[in-house]
């Protein structure tokens, strides 16, 4: 690998800088309201973690390269360049004060999808060599062991054997024709194992095929994450490579909120083509499972609960109805927060946050969000659909002494689970 | 150069020279951000750009209830200013003659001192803008030179045709003079800086909307 330098750098902002970013620095009229819209501010509130300034650099490079006035000041020495220092400073705006949850993107009234600069930014910021270094830590584990956390197939197999002695179930892996793959995170293998039970009763009692690959199991993306296309490009064509070897009709996302973004939205443009299969988080699978009468359930949870969004499946996905649907079948007493569904306010850790050990404090700090939305409510039960939210919210609740149980909500479903009689179950 | 030779430069070649730096500059402006491009986007679409566009256009007019109470003064008096600008600029009779003059055809227009009195809670309303804009942690931080240039060039215009309405401080001749020159600075600067978001924003709310449409996302 070639040297990280700022030129590197700033050619990596040039090449990022499209029509739809030219438009959105041009419309910017400095209002704030994105620092209001942004829980690393409101929860922090120093001016420099206003989303639209974790920019500003990227900013210049487009307006000293990409304007008549910009190209003009330059020559008369009026404009200053960007400088390694800054990048070095920005380090700290780009990655650690932002999850790339969106919210900013919702609330701009001029319409700037800040988020998907920042996203582009950190392209930039990777190759001037200022991404933090449990980001590379998580990317260099992932593109080498094919995991962020440096699970090994054999960890899955151990999961899985004990799935299947525990539960009568059988996981399949590697089964050509399958309906679906799935796809797993690290953090479900390592932390909540349960999830892969509940996917695996669901499906089997619908009568699906479905599928593991020992090829590729992992479909967090660190590449999306740390800001490297070519990283991105690589994790995402593994998952492409195993589903398309295994000719399944559907790819299925974990309960994970990146992972989705990865798969769903960036993976078709990383590989240059659309997939020959699709991609959908579990969610969307339970809901269309749902819908089609293959998923029946029978009592109810007692507890009053509520649901966490994930930043990226509501602003980023547009999957909002489904949880709902889902959790109307086994909750009479879901409440919501006051902020919910495309206005949620993030957990605090998505977007690398969790996994950049500079960002220990802030993401604390940042879940004081949170805290005030459930202090308002009053909840027994939190349930979410994304392992990486789910941990934030465990260490955040532990931390400020919050007695509120975490679910993921496969897991709550499958609990509810009816059997069928035409199902494998 | 006596007071009558002035208003007659400013109403004439000055005029033609700003309005040309004005449209050439729109032009150029436009040109650099849409020539850019975009990618092709391969993921399959959940739903459509083209409505997704068109619905955050009219969509971000508005705002949820907790936005609005977090940001009342930056949403109630931009409006205010806003569509204060809007009446001023465009409703005025003597301002449809000049369209009329320029662009071959007019609309009605709303009474003078109707206009004067939007004119004068425009200026209120921008005074108070730049007082929060001072005081505002964030928005002082954010702000650089080009935002207060944007605001001085906007204010004055609106400062000198009250004056020259009102007969106040100069000659009223002499003062519409300085008011249509205050205009032609806007108009020459506009392309240029921040005020440059009267267009771009519908371009840049239909982006992002394009971008949340194809995802799916209703907001």
């Amino acid at each position: 690998m070639s040297t990280l330098t700022l030129e590197r750098g700033i050619n990596a902002f040039k090449a990022q800088i499209d029509a739809p970013m030219a438009s959105f620095f041009s419309s910017c009229v400095s209002c704030g309201m994105c620092a209001d819209a942004c829980l690393f501010y409101t929860e922090n509130p120093e001016p420099r973690f206003t989303p639209i300034y974790k920019l500003e650099p990227l900013r210049r490079v487009w307006e000293q390269e990409y304007t008549l006035i910009g190209k003009l000041k330059a020559k008369l020495g009026l404009s200053k360049p960007v400088t390694d220092a800054e990048l070095a400073e920005w380090q700290e705006l780009v990655y650690n004060n932002c999850s790339l949850c969106g919210r900013c993107t919702l609330i701009c009234p001029v319409g700037n999808d800040i988020t998907y600069m920042i996203r582009r930014m950190r392209e930039g910021m990777v190759a001037s060599g200022h991404a933090p270094g449990g980001l590379i830590g998580a990317s260099t584990r992932a593109v080498q062991i094919g995991s962020p956390m440096g699970v090994k197939l054999p960890a899955l197999q151990a999961q899985v054997r004990h799935l299947e002695k525990s539960s009568g179930l059988t996981v399949p892996f590697d089964q050509e024709g399958a309906e679906y793959l799935l796809m797993l995170s690290s953090m479900e293998i390592m932390n909540y194992p349960e999830y892969l039970g509940a996917v695996a009763k669901i499906l089997t009692n619908a009568g699906k095929t479905w599928t593991l690959s020992s090829e590729c199991f992992e479909a967090t993306n660190s590449g999306i994450q740390i800001g490297s296309s070519d990283i991105a490009r690589e994790l995402v064509s593994r998952v492409v490579a195993a589903a398309e070897k295994l000719k399944v009709k559907t790819v299925i996302s974990p309960e994970c909120g990146h992972a989705y973004t990865a798969l769903r939205w960036e993976g078709p443009n990383l590989i240059g083509r659309p997939y020959t299969f699709a991609a959908k988080h579990i969610v969307e699978v339970l809901d269309e499972l749902r819908a089609e009468g293959l998923l029946q359930t029978e009592g109810f949870e007692e507890s009053k609960l509520t649901f966490h969004d994930p930043c990226q499946l509501v602003r980023r996905g547009g999957v909002v109805e489904q949880p709902r649907n889902l959790l109307n079948m086994v909750a009479k007493n879901f409440v919501e927060m006051a902020d919910h569904g495309t206005l949620n306010w993030c957990c605090g850790a998505g977007g690398g946050v969790s996994a950049n050990e500079d960002a220990e404090e802030v993401k604390l700090k940042a879940f004081q969000r949170k805290k005030k939305q459930l202090d308002e409510l009053h909840v027994d039960t939190l349930v979410t659909a994304c392992a990486n939210c789910r941990i934030q919210l465990e260490e955040g609740m532990e931390v400020n002494q919050m007695d509120i149980p975490v679910l993921g909500l496969t897991e709550m479903i499958a609990e509810h689970l009816v059997e069928r009689k035409g199902g494998a179950a | 150069m006596n007071e009558v030779d002035f208003l007659l430069w400013v109403k004439g070649s000055a005029f033609n020279i700003a309005l040309f730096i004005f449209m050439a500059g729109l032009v150029l402006r436009l040109f650099e951000i849409l020539s850019l491009g975009r990618k092709v986007n391969y993921a399959v679409p959940k739903g459509d750009p083209m409505q997704g566009g068109l619905r955050e256009i009219f969509r971000r007019f508005g705002t949820d209830k907790a936005t609005f109470q977090r940001s009342m003064i930056t949403i109630v008096v931009g409006y205010v200013f806003h569509i204060g600008l809007f009446v001023v600029i465009f409703l005025l009779a003597a301002h449809v003659e000049v369209f009329k003059s320029v662009m071959g055809f007019g609309w009605p227009n709303l009474s003078t001192p109707v206009v004067d009195a939007f004119a004068v809670v425009t200026m209120i309303a921008l005074v108070v803008v730049l007082i929060h804009r001072l005081q505002h942690p964030v928005k002082r931080f954010l702000s650089s030179p080009g935002d207060y240039v944007a605001w001085a060039v906007t204010f004055v215009p609106l400062l000198t045709g009250y004056m020259a309405y009102h007969h106040l401080l100069l000659s009223p001749q002499m003062m519409l003079g300085l008011h249509i020159l205050s205009v032609e600075v806007l108009l020459i600067v506009f392309p240029f800086t921040k005020l440059m978001h009267t267009f771009t924003v519908f371009l840049s709310r239909w982006y992002n909307g394009a971008s949340m449409g194809l995802r799916g996302v209703k907001s």
